[in-house]
């Protein structure tokens, strides 16, 4: 059995938030939420590190254990989906969240707190699969299609990975084994070649 | 239009826009269907896989995620 997860290479990103309008765009999520966005340390500094962040789907989540009324649920896959038919939107989520990943649209008729978004692994909710009930709620449901989340398998440096999480740890063990670190990972010599007359 | 009227209108307008908004019907968490039973419309799923089939839905799986490794996509 699968278990979904998504690892991100930061030295590979680029910041250029193709993930996150991958995602906007695949569930047509509404203005102020972001099931998923782009954090970058040390912003303008050389050596400046950026990590796609969304919900990591925990294996023990820390939201399904704060919610007062049970709407999460884990998948056999591993990914942590919720109802929103039963949730509340007290935010407590939000609080329990290290990753800052549940989202609170304003949809509601005065503008309030709607109930919470986050990210499904492009797994859609408990809707039917692929019913204009599941779209209108929770966004496309690509694993149903027979595909793996729009963000990972759209990003243009590949370094956001999502899948099954061996899989996508092997792939990640490959590269990182190819590449080799520090110096050798960027720099002038891995881009335009090393100079003649030394020794690689 | 005097100030009364205008309270009233506007009242009566926020009473209305209230009446859109949706009620919390469902009172315990929904059961979800498996993901290898596939969509609804087939009209956006991948080939190569067949729905119902949940070993096939694996191996499509692991298929596609090959495609996030240029190590198997090209020769380094």
């Amino acid at each position: 059995m699968a278990r979904m997860k998504f690892i991100c290479d930061a030295e590979r990103c680029i910041e250029c938030n193709g993930c996150v309008t991958a995602c906007k765009a695949e569930h047509d999520v509404p203005w102020g939420v972001n099931r998923r966005r782009v954090v970058t340390l040390n912003d303008g500094v050389p050596g400046e590190k950026s990590i796609s962040v969304a919900c990591m789907h925990c294996s023990d989540a820390p939201c399904m254990a704060v919610c007062p009324v049970d709407c999460f649920y884990r998948t056999d896959e591993g990914v942590v989906l919720h109802d929103k038919d039963v949730c509340i939107g007290c935010g407590y989520c939000s609080y329990a969240c290290p990753f800052g990943a549940p989202q609170f649209p304003t949809n509601g008729t005065f503008g309030l707190r709607g109930k919470m978004d986050k990210c499904t692994f492009c797994a859609g909710g408990p809707e039917a699969n692929g019913s204009d009930a599941e779209y209108e709620k929770y966004g496309r449901n690509r694993l149903a299609e027979g595909k793996l989340p729009a963000c990972a398998e759209m990003c243009s440096t590949k370094a956001l990975l999502g899948g099954d999480g061996d899989v996508v740890a092997d792939i990640f063990r490959t590269r990182v084994l190819q590449r080799g670190k520090g110096s050798e990972v960027w720099g002038w010599g891995t881009a335009y070649g090393k100079p003649t007359g030394t020794k690689s | 239009m005097t100030l009364k009227t205008t309270v009233v209108v506007t009242a009566l307008a926020l009473a209305l826009v209230g009446c859109a908004e949706k009620a919390q019907t469902a009172q315990t968490r929904k059961s979800d269907s498996k993901p290898w039973d596939g969509a609804s419309t087939t009209e956006f799923t991948a080939s190569g896989w067949k729905a119902g089939d949940q070993a096939s839905w694996e191996q499509q799986m692991r298929t596609r995620a090959q495609g996030q490794n240029e190590y198997s996509r090209a020769t380094p």
